[in-house]
């Protein structure tokens, strides 16, 4: 069955899915029951399954992952949300100290399967703390799985994967994303969660991101094509780890690389792809691989976010330093 | 839940004196208010309800990315800000617009940090009215830190109530919850330090109930860490003002910190970007309306003989504000480009220099000027 939906949509049947599937996986945030989330990703589901599956916590997020984290201990699948990516560092203790290190420490006699999800990102016009990418905290921490899908098919079933993941996972759900609809096909199987994806193929170089640049990406490469360009665009899909067997393939045809992020870029995850691919590419490589990046300062005011974050034609201008070599 | 027997109450509802033993103490501290100083209660938060309305309206019209409304939250806040005295340091949350304008600043800077030309918006070492923030319970940790600082630099204590300071910091329910916000309850005790918690229960965090912050009212949570603790009825102006002014001098005096829970209710939704109906029933706020904090204030006043004029001045205060506020909304630009890397750091830094030197010459690079 294959339906048009909303990503905010998708990932609200694939948490239902999920939790018909599996009784242990219970969902914990802050408006997340009644109202159905600010984002209403989890609407109708406290209705559908009681408020002892669907927890309005308390207004506190180190106490959502820190009992999250107990909760795991006794056998549950907590998935927590965090209402805007601003507002995960009030949790950041738990997460990276507590349940990032709790499965090495417990030797494997135990896993914690924990999931939390996070709205993140710009292009909303938003007041400060709302539009923030931090996912290089989390990618640089071990223990961490780190994923973020890019269309509505993508978040129905990653979100389901990711709660099947034995493993922490931090999800990412891109805000500018939640409400474009696109394709989603509830019953095909899957790829590998941990797989990164050539979603437009070309030959001239390399667009790699994740998230809502994906679709930016896409853009840029229609309109390059337009001026007799083939640009060739890889989806990460997942951050930590990243499957970079498609990336080091692509290179060795394209031979020129731009990563693309909305993050700032110093010592992002973008700077870990340039390192690798450096190293695992070195002689396909024509040009250095240029990163494209919001810059190192906060998010500025909702005014300036048109500036501050990689668009259409900054991802065009690195392609064309890219080809200039 | 709202009220409850330890409630402190001043103004009832129809607008007359309570006299009991309880409230007695206080009572000296509003007789000794002028009839100017009452009035510029009523001002203030008839002004402030204006400016209110008109800035969630100039969101509807686009104008705003999001408007926080104060509505019905007036009592609590006019009060309070009137109780500290001008060397008092405020740390406020995010829908203290009343009190902004007491410390005299220009609302166009709030307007300014909703329409996302800023992030900051003013100079808190003017006004002692340090910078709204959105991570919530955070400033309850900056207020008892700086008051912690207050003490040891010998500004409390020396019974001068010109010049002894104290702050006053002010969060909500659902904040309450906050792993911050109990640390700062710590601090400030351990260290007798001269900080006055507002709380302003207004009753819900969004879409969720105060019962699912506590079970038992909140000001037992001050009192649980040792810190004397008041619960007052928040839409009433009077017992507002006096507790305040009390718990502030008690701070002042060296007595260590204090803690009062406002019951009041948040009569709009918590951003324009809510629906309430989701979650609250209508007859619920029915009965917050009947307990207004301007209704029941303006029956006072006008029990004590203030004249048609000078509610007809203030209703006119109220407009010019919001069409002054309407005008100065519509001229405001973006800032200029170079905000994004002025000021990111104190000192130099050389990655705000090449990024910035980047983006001229990436903008030079269209052939438009940079
Ligand atoms: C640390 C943090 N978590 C979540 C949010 C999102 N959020 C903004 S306001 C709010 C509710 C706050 O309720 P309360 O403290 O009662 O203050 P009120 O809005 O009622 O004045 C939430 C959850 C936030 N701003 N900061
Ligand atoms: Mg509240």
């Amino acid at each position: 069955m294959s339906e048009m939906l909303s990503m905010a949509k998708a990932i609200n049947l694939g948490l239902k899915q999920a939790m018909t599937d599996d009784s242990s996986v219970i969902l914990m945030g802050e408006d997340i029951g009644t109202l159905g989330g600010v984002f209403r990703v989890t609407e109708g589901l406290k209705t559908e399954f009681g408020e002892n599956r669907v927890l309005d916590t308390p207004l506190a997020e180190s106490g959502i992952v820190g009992t999250a984290i107990g909760l795991a201990m006794r056998g549950y699948r907590p998935v927590c949300e965090i209402q805007f990516d601003g507002f995960v560092f009030p949790a950041f203790d738990q997460i990276v100290s507590q349940l990032a290190k709790q499965t090495s420490r417990h030797q494997g006699t135990q896993s914690f399967p924990v999931v939390i999800r996070i709205p993140y990102g710009g292009h909303i016009g938003a007041v400060e703390h709302h539009q923030e990418s931090p996912e290089a905290y989390f990618a640089h921490t071990a223990g961490l799985r780190v994923m973020s899908p890019a269309t509505p098919n993508d978040g129905f079933h990653m979100i389901q994967q990711a709660i099947r993941s034995n493993d922490p996972v931090i999800f990412l759900e891109p805000k500018a994303r939640y409400w474009p609809k696109g394709e989603v096909d509830m019953n095909s199987t899957p790829a590998p969660v941990y797989q990164s994806r050539v979603v437009r193929t070309g030959t001239d170089a390399t667009l790699v991101g994740h998230g809502a640049m994906v679709a930016m990406l896409l853009d840029a490469a229609e309109l390059a094509a337009q001026e007799g360009r083939s640009l060739e665009v890889i989806d990460l899909r997942s951050i930590s780890p990243i499957d970079y067997d498609p990336i080091v393939a692509s290179v060795g045809k394209t031979g020129r690389l731009i990563v693309a992020q909305e993050a700032p870029g110093n010592a992002s995850v973008g700077s870990e792809i340039a390192a690798t691919i450096s190293e695992r590419a070195f002689f396909s490589l024509e040009a250095p691989v240029q990163r494209v990046s919001g810059f190192d300062t906060p998010f500025p005011p909702a005014n300036l976010e048109s500036i501050y974050l990689p668009d259409v034609d900054r991802i065009l201008d690195a392609v064309d330093r890219a080809l200039a070599y | 839940m709202p009220y409850t027997e330890a409630t402190l109450q001043l103004l009832t509802t129809d607008g007359t004196l309570v006299e009991n033993d309880r409230v007695a103490p206080y009572r000296p501290l509003v007789d000794a208010l002028t009839d100017q100083q009452l009035q510029d209660f009523y001002r203030e938060m008839v002004v402030t309800r204006r400016f209110d309305i008109e800035a969630g309206n100039l969101q509807r019209q686009g104008q705003l990315a999001l408007w926080i409304p104060s509505l019905g939250q007036e009592a609590a806040q006019v009060g309070s800000a009137f109780a500290t005295r001008s060397q008092d340091t405020i740390f406020p949350s995010y829908r203290e617009h009343s009190i902004a304008r007491i410390r005299g600043i220009d609302p166009i800077h709030i307007i300014e940090l909703l329409r996302g030309v800023t992030n900051g918006g003013w100079n808190p070492n003017d006004s002692k009215f340090r910078l709204y923030t959105l991570v919530l319970g955070t400033q309850t940790l900056h207020a008892a830190g700086y008051a912690m600082g207050i003490a040891f630099d010998g500004k409390t204590g020396t019974g001068n109530l010109d010049t002894d300071e104290a702050t006053i910091v002010y969060f909500g329910d659902g904040s309450s919850s906050e792993g911050d916000v109990n640390e700062a309850m710590v601090f400030a005790q351990s260290y007798q330090s001269p900080l006055v918690f507002f709380l302003q229960n207004n009753q819900y965090a969004i879409s969720v109930p105060v019962e699912r912050q506590s079970r038992s009212p909140l000001y037992k949570r001050g009192e649980g860490f040792g810190i004397e603790s008041h619960q007052i009825d928040g839409n009433d102006v009077l017992i507002s003002y006096a507790v305040t002014r009390a718990s502030l001098d008690e701070a002042r005096a060296g007595k260590g910190p204090r803690w009062i829970e406002a019951q009041t209710y948040r009569l709009g939704a918590h951003t324009t970007s809510d629906d309430p109906t989701k979650y609250r029933q209508a007859s619920e706020e029915e009965y917050w309306k009947q307990r207004d904090p301007i209704s029941r204030y303006e029956l006072f006043l006008r029990a004590k003989g203030a004249s048609e004029s000078f509610f007809a001045e203030v209703k006119a205060e109220g407009e010019d504000l919001a069409a002054d506020i309407r005008a100065r909304t519509v001229t405001l630009t973006a800032p200029p480009v170079e905000t994004i890397f002025n000021h990111v750091y104190t000192d130099e830094h050389p990655l705000m220099a090449a990024q910035h030197q980047w983006l001229k010459d990436y903008d030079a690079s269209f052939g438009g000027a940079s």
